[in-house]
């Protein structure tokens, strides 16, 4: 049999597991691998910052439901992908990351661009490896992909010294993986699934709370059917938006933080609460003593380790939501709940989500709601984080999942950008925009030297209100409004404790987005007006290139409804003062 | 409460810090841990005490589990088991404690394993308490050094915790 060197193993292994694309950033310690990727038919696409890189495979990842794979080097390479593994493994997205190391020969010696990657990354990914051996190489890359997609996805990092990577030895592809110890279940047991379904028959009001783990595996016509069947409401959190279709009667919104009032009424009343792939975080609970204190708690989920860890489940079901939904479909009655769904309704209609339509300005849920119009939720819209993701939540009203993508455990600004990047990648025949927000564009904008030189057009709307708005907001609301550094325009002649901000009056804003785009060969637009908002739209979306369409909105414009940190679902607050 | 985990991992470089890692990460406490390889030399086997009410246990073993490298969890409370740890201590010896000290290493059934003019080195073996009774007991006498390990257990009777 032929040999293969380490580095010529690794791009053979990604063929082999039809990798399409491969976001990364060469070094000295990977040198071998790009030199094996020179010339391979692997699709390899040079990022400006390895976190981009990070971000582009979780953006790819998330839209596809595929792995997102990158590659970078030793050292600074390897830990500016930290923030990227950390915000995959959080949100449970399946990456393979490889970094290149220095030779094994003098691992801890502090070697030029030598970092302990694997010891750093160890909480932050789903497991790890360092191949310090040319021979367990394929099998170690098969395990990684393997392990990155079964059971609950998340990132895997491959750690491979470049001394590894130039040895070489026979090549096998392993067809099969057998990990004795990782063993993931999907079944879910069916004495649960029955007592579950038997708790849901009893009950007046109860409600379906789903997560991301209802798109991982796809169980989108399972929980629409089951819940269609039966009448049972449905809430969302923020990364099951779009799993749900907006336009029934059974269906709530987002739940939480900044969810409907509706959804979090609905919650605090109802009488069960099945929680599908979704695991209690704390910007949906409010406070946990008090969510949904008089229900019951059915939780279904892959992970073991999300159930009773933060709400106590009185009915676990471990197991993949698509398998566990299907079986306790079958045992569960049809019932009208008629009062329940009237009540419902009254909620629905009491606080819909609002702003002002009518004074005239531009508000920036206008934005979102006329990107949801012209597009028809069908684009794919990726956010940053901040206000404007919120605003996005709420008013981008997608099709389908994976067409709303957003980082939300670890809520990274710097992640939306890349990550429609890497969302075109995987969908090159989607609309994708990336609706930023001022602040958080700034923090990876480079990256548009990657759409422009790769003809992928993603646009970028910017919700631009010259401040990292979300804390902004709450200094405002429970700071005694004290702007502490959060205005972006402010400059060293500012008054230390401006907090009027108008933009008339206020220094230049930098930089200057349009001129940004022009530098790269993209179109840049700016909208002051509200009128201009929708020509510009349209403008941006006939446009096939890069486009940054900057959207001057109401500075202080505040995203409601909101339930303040540590109060519970309850306390809502439905606007400002009131 | 007191638990004892027995955690069956595999046997390679890093699976020690991951296990502490997760402790550390998710504010668990390790009372103590022992780590030794198994008859099987691919497969090493832990047990680590840990205090906690019932929900922190339920989540220790579940994350323990959850870890790749982990190939077998058992907590032992709730079964019969024995437990054995080792502590050798160093006493200081003079004239007027000689005797004392030697009686209560023969009541203890433990073993000196090194004499000098002014001290004796003491190995007691056995459960947490058994020990701990024992280093009160010798504290008057002058304890000039000590380390122990932590406890190791296994199941009585014929069940076994097996990696597959």
């Amino acid at each position: 049999m032929v040999k293969r060197t380490g580095a010529q193993i690794l791009v053979e292994s990604l063929l082999k597991e039809n990798v399409e694309v491969v976001f990364g950033l060469p070094g000295g310690q990977a040198l071998p691998m790009f030199d094996a990727i020179h010339g391979s038919e692997l699709n390899f696409i040079l990022v400006r910052h390895e976190q981009a890189a990070s971000h582009m495979a979780d953006g790819y990842a998330r839209s596809t439901g595929k792995p997102g794979i990158f590659i970078v080097t030793s050292g600074p390479g390897a830990t500016n992908i930290v923030t990227g593994l950390c915000n995959a493994y959080m949100d449970s997205v399946p990456l393979v990351g490889i970094s290149g190391q220095v030779a094994t020969s003098v691992i801890g010696q502090d070697a030029f661009q030598e970092a302990d990657i694997t010891g750093i990354t160890r909480p932050v990914t789903k497991h790890n490896f360092l191949v310090k051996d040319v021979n367990d190489l394929a099998k170690t890359l098969k395990e990684a992909f393997y392990i990155a997609t079964t059971g609950r996805p998340g990132p895997v990092l491959v750690d491979i010294p470049v001394d590894v990577q130039r040895a070489s030895c026979e090549f096998v592809y392993p067809d099969k993986v057998d990990i004795r110890s990782y063993k993931p279940n999907y079944n879910g047991h069916p004495i649960q699934i029955k007592k579950a379904a038997e708790v849901i028959n009893k009950s007046e009001r109860p409600v379906f709370h789903i997560g991301a783990g209802i798109v991982a595996s796809n169980a989108e016509n399972e929980i629409f059917e089951i819940s269609k069947k039966c009448n049972i409401p449905v809430t969302n959190t923020l990364l099951a938006i779009g799993a749900y279709p907006l336009d029934t009667n059974l269906s709530l919104g987002m739940l939480g933080m900044y969810g409907t009032f509706c959804a979090n009424k609905v919650v605090q009343a109802a009488d069960v609460v099945i929680s599908v792939g979704a695991r209690f975080n704390d910007r949906c609970t409010g406070e946990v003593c008090e969510f949904a204190k008089n229900a019951k708690k059915i939780h279904i989920d892959i992970d073991p380790t999300s159930i009773s860890k933060v709400v106590d489940a009185d009915i676990p079901v471990v197991g993949d939501a698509k398998m566990v939904l299907k079986e306790m479909a079958v045992f569960m009655d049809n019932k009208d709940r008629k009062d329940w769904l009237k009540a419902i309704d009254a909620w629905r209609t009491e606080h819909p989500l609002c702003y002002n339509k009518n004074d005239g300005k531009l508000h920036p849920q206008y934005v979102v709601e006329k990107i949801s119009e012209l597009t028809r939720g069908e684009a794919i819209v990726v956010t940053e984080v901040g206000q404007h993701q919120m605003w996005s939540a709420q008013y981008y009203k997608a099709k389908n999942s994976r067409l709303f993508l957003s980082s939300g455990g670890l809520g990274t600004m710097g992640f939306g950008y890349p990550a429609g990047i890497g969302a075109k990648f995987g969908n090159p025949d989607k609309e994708v925009i990336v609706v930023a927000g001022d602040g958080s564009f700034q923090m990876n904008m480079q990256e548009m030297a990657v759409a422009v030189l790769n003809d992928i057009d993603v646009k970028v709307v910017i919700l631009n209100n010259q401040y990292l708005g979300n804390v902004r907001q709450w200094q405002e609301m429970f700071y005694g409004k004290r702007y502490s550094h959060t205005c972006l325009a402010k400059r060293k002649k500012c008054p230390k404790w401006c907090n009027s901000p108008k933009r008339d009056t206020c220094p230049v804003y930098v930089p200057d987005f349009l001129k940004w785009a022009q530098s790269y060969g993209a179109l840049g637009i700016r909208v002051t007006e509200k009128n201009d908002v929708e020509p510009a739209l349209k403008e941006m979306l006939r446009t096939k290139n890069s486009v940054v369409l900057d959207v001057w909105t109401e500075i202080e414009e505040n995203v409601f409804p909101m339930v303040p940190v540590g109060a519970s679902l309850d306390n809502i607050i439905t606007r400002m003062n009131g | 409460m007191r638990h004892t985990i027995s955690v069956l991992v595999e046997n390679k470089f890093g699976v020690l810090a991951r296990i502490s890692t997760l402790f550390a990460a998710r504010g668990f406490n390790i009372d103590s841990l022992a780590v030794g390889e198994t008859e099987n030399p691919a497969i090493s086997s832990m047990t680590i005490v840990v205090k906690g009410d019932d929900r922190i246990l339920e989540q220790i073993t579940k994350q323990l589990n959850k870890l790749i490298d982990v190939i077998k969890v058992n907590e032992f409370n709730d079964i019969e088991h024995v437990e054995r740890g080792i502590c050798l201590i160093r006493i200081g010896l003079n004239k007027s404690n000689r005797n004392e000290v030697m009686n209560m290493i023969e009541i203890f059934r433990s073993k000196i394993i090194d004499v000098s003019q002014s001290s004796v080195i003491v190995e007691v073996s056995g459960s947490e308490d058994k020990i701990n009774d024992f280093v009160g007991k010798v504290v008057p006498y002058g304890i000039k050094e000590m380390c122990r390990t932590g406890v190791i257990a296994l199941h009585r009777g014929q069940s076994v915790i097996e990696g597959k």
